[in-house]
């Protein structure tokens, strides 16, 4: 009865938010039309506006009580936890990134849209249920109380910090970036506001102020996500449904690329980049004497010019993009490997990889990815926030439900902004479209005349991913106030993320590791507060390492899959439906399945390194079946758990009763 | 309480739902994905079969695979009494 009024004026309190959400664009709207409001004025009003009701949220859900601050209470019915679930899951990446990478891998990009999403199969069968029925509140928590003892928690801890802690630095880099755009800051200021809207979320409240902070930035991104592409798909059929209209967009992509294929003007600038990528091959093979001299020719140029001459700018510019003499090599290789690409003809838009080696590695990622999902700390996490076993199932229906909304989209956006590029080429210079200038100044699209014909030629531009959903409210002809929140949406995206990897990571240290290790004898309010200032230090310190911009970050969110995939969710599955692991078989397994992924991760983006084809991203397709098999066969040579333990894998076997290991308090 | 017997009963019909409804995601997702090539040759309001599979078919597979899970699962439930009050 109680949960029932709860989840009525859950209902009006949001949908009234949804209202005024909408409201808001609509004033703005008007306000950009009739009295001519600034792009900043509007990007401040969408930033600071967006951020203070998520703060009045976390205000509101400000707790000091243990099963609040770390479950939300144990009183999220099913769809909210499914949108809280999705605002959770889905990063910056998803809602900037992904899009453009489908646009520029064509089906290869596939095996994000299904890998993020089959995953919650996984979730909802095999593992979320039976963690729910446990009801503890961490992963640590159930692997102690399954595996008995310290050296299970402490291996879960461990795998919880390596996989959470990089994701969250990639989501605050992702704040700083969207700051940085949306309002022209530099990104060290946006990195610290992102800091201060991840804290006012989730500082107060803990996991109950994060819950519904989420749920409010999940209404936000999926508004923003949905209106360009809308407006698009009717601009270009006059049906607005652009889920299903983008079938007209692949047709004229694949005929496009027919065409192109053997166009002379194509390539020749093909044999551009081509020559660009063995001149290029010839530096890094001459380094270091070739960037001494690199450095030097560009110095003698630059004085031998006039101080009028126009070049000045050109040659200046370059020098001042010269890599340092560390970074060459690694640039060089990038640029060499780029160079290398455009010198093929496209490849077709929607075949699968022709040659075995791809199609192994495709397969081999989306695997990862799926159980790399179902492994994740702070997805599994938020299982523990419902009702009851029965909502935990229909929980994980929901999260997907919610998540498709926004992945089913993206091919679309992906089609558009690919076919759009493409009514580009075989237009002259003079006649490229506005928008094209305005992202080329920010260098996320570089289309330059690599020929001199005047043309433009597809082997002459060069994308960059996150433009697609980016420039797509102008490509559609929308006001800047779309594009305002179009940002306001990615910035939801990352904050909503980054708020649950925060608490995830202060958990697992103040509640695994100091409270059940280190100092068992707390009182509960001083737990909370411990947690609150572990909050404050992580954050600080995820902000902190971000502001350094470092390139692998980006690269490391891809191994949080394999490794999570590789340790985690084996222990778990096997946890819960084979009863004889035992404790030797699972850390044994853990320890191998981790070591051997990141062994293979690391000899194969170091050390170039390669087998059966898979690439760094998919490392933990060895790692992942040789965990299963070590923890097999290790628990099958040691004796069988304790009886206890058998009783309690029974207990969260079915919904009803209570399991004693692990009760509340 | 559950008697022993009626407990692993419980346990298998719920193993053997898992089970299918794991053999239908392989085959919507990775199954669909190695013959995708073949697929594609099927075209629908300009979709080619084996592209849309990954883009969205198998998606909504998923989906429907979590829902009719968790029916099955609540018949399974009462069928057993081991619902929760």
């Amino acid at each position: 009865m109680v949960q029932d009024s709860f989840f009525s004026r859950l209902k009006k309190v949001y949908a009234i938010y949804t209202g005024g959400l909408i409201l808001l664009l609509i004033l703005l709207g008007i306000g950009e039309k009739l009295f001519g409001l600034s792009p900043t004025f509007i990007g401040y009003v969408f930033l600071f506006g967006t951020i203070a009701v998520y703060a009045a949220i976390g205000i509101l859900s400000r707790t000091g009580r243990v099963a609040e601050y770390y479950v939300a209470g144990r009183r999220v019915p099913a769809v909210f936890n499914g949108m809280a679930t999705a605002a959770d899951w889905m990063s910056a990446a998803s809602f900037i990134g992904m899009a453009g990478a489908l646009a520029l891998q064509g089906y290869n990009g596939l095996a994000f849209i299904m890998g993020w999403t089959g995953g919650y199969v996984l979730l909802g069968v095999l593992i979320a249920p039976y963690l729910r029925k446990f009801g503890a509140y961490t992963i640590p928590d159930f692997l102690d109380a399954r595996y008995g003892g310290k050296i299970p928690r402490l291996v879960g801890i461990i795998a919880t910090l390596i996989t959470s802690f990089t994701y969250l630095i990639a989501q605050i880099t992702g704040v700083g970036i969207i700051a940085s755009r949306l309002l022209g800051l530099p990104f060290e200021v946006g990195v610290f506001l992102g800091l201060a809207g991840i804290l006012v979320c989730s500082f107060l409240g803990g996991m109950k102020a994060v819950t519904w902070t989420q749920v409010a930035q999940y209404i936000v991104l999926i508004i923003a996500y949905l209106i360009p592409v809308t407006v698009l798909s009717f601009k270009y059929t006059g049906n607005p449904i652009s889920q299903i209209s983008y079938g007209f967009a692949l047709q004229g992509i694949e005929q496009k690329f027919a065409q192109l294929k053997d166009d002379p003007k194509e390539q020749e600038v093909r044999e551009i980049h081509k020559k660009r990528a063995e001149e290029l091959k010839a530096k890094i093979a001459a380094l270091p004497q070739s960037w001494e001299e690199g450095k030097k020719q560009l110095q003698e140029k630059l004085v031998s010019l006039a101080p009028d001459d126009p070049k000045r700018a050109e040659i200046e510019k370059q020098l001042k993009d010269y890599p340092k003499s560390e970074e060459a090599k690694e640039k060089w290789t990038q640029a060499m490997k780029d160079a290398e690409a455009a010198s093929k003809p496209p490849k077709s838009y929607v075949a699968p990889p022709t040659d075995a080696k791809g199609m192994a590695n495709f397969l081999a990622l989306t695997l990862m990815l799926m159980l790399g999902t179902a492994g994740l700390p702070h997805v599994i996490m938020r299982f523990y926030t419902t009702p009851t076993v029965r909502e935990a199932r229909t929980s994980a229906g929901w999260a997907l439900f919610f998540i498709l909304l926004l992945y089913i989209t993206a091919p679309a956006y992906a089609a558009f902004g690919r076919y759009e590029m493409l009514n580009m080429v075989g237009k002259a210079f003079s006649e490229m479209p506005s928008w094209v200038e305005k992202w080329a100044k920010v260098g996320l699209i570089t289309i330059k005349d690599l020929n001199g014909d005047g043309i433009i030629q597809f082997a002459e531009i060069k994308i960059n991913p996150d433009m697609v959903v980016l420039a797509t409210p102008e490509i559609a002809g929308l006001p800047y106030v779309i594009a305002g929140f179009v940002a306001a949406g990615g910035l939801a995206a990352a904050l909503s993320t980054a708020d649950g990897l925060l608490i995830t990571i202060s958990n697992a240290i103040s509640h695994d590791l100091y409270y059940k290790i280190i100092n068992p004898n707390l009182a509960p309010s001083t737990r909370v507060k411990i947690g609150k200032a572990l909050l404050l230090v992580v954050a600080l310190l995820g902000a902190y390492v971000a502001s350094f911009k470092l390139a692998i970050i980006v690269e490391l969110v891809a191994w949080a899959f394999s490794l999570a995939a590789s340790s985690l969710f084996p222990a778990l599955v096997l946890g819960i439906w084979d009863k004889r692991t035992n404790k030797y078989g699972a850390v044994a397994g853990i320890l191998v399945g981790l070591g051997v992924t990141l062994a293979y991760l690391i000899a194969s983006r170091f050390y170039g390194f390669e087998l059966f084809g898979i690439k760094t991203i998919a490392a933990g397709i060895f790692g992942m079946p040789l965990n299963f098999i070590v923890a097999f066969v290790v628990s099958r040579l040691t004796p069988p758990p304790p009886k206890e333990i058998q009783e309690f894998v029974d207990n969260i076997r079915y919904p009803k009763g209570a399991v004693k290991a692990g009760a509340e308090e | 309480m559950l008697s022993k017997e009626k407990l692993q009963s419980y346990w298998r019909e719920n193993r053997n739902l898992m089970v299918v409804v794991l053999i239908i995601w392989a085959l919507v997702s990775y199954g669909a994905a190695l013959i995708s090539g073949w697929l594609n040759k099927v075209v629908i309001f300009g979709f080619p079969l084996g592209y849309y599979m990954g883009a969205q078919g198998a998606l909504i597979v998923f989906l429907l695979l979590i829902i009719f899970y968790s029916k099955k699962m609540d018949e399974i439930d009462k069928k057993y009494g081991v619902e929760e009050e």
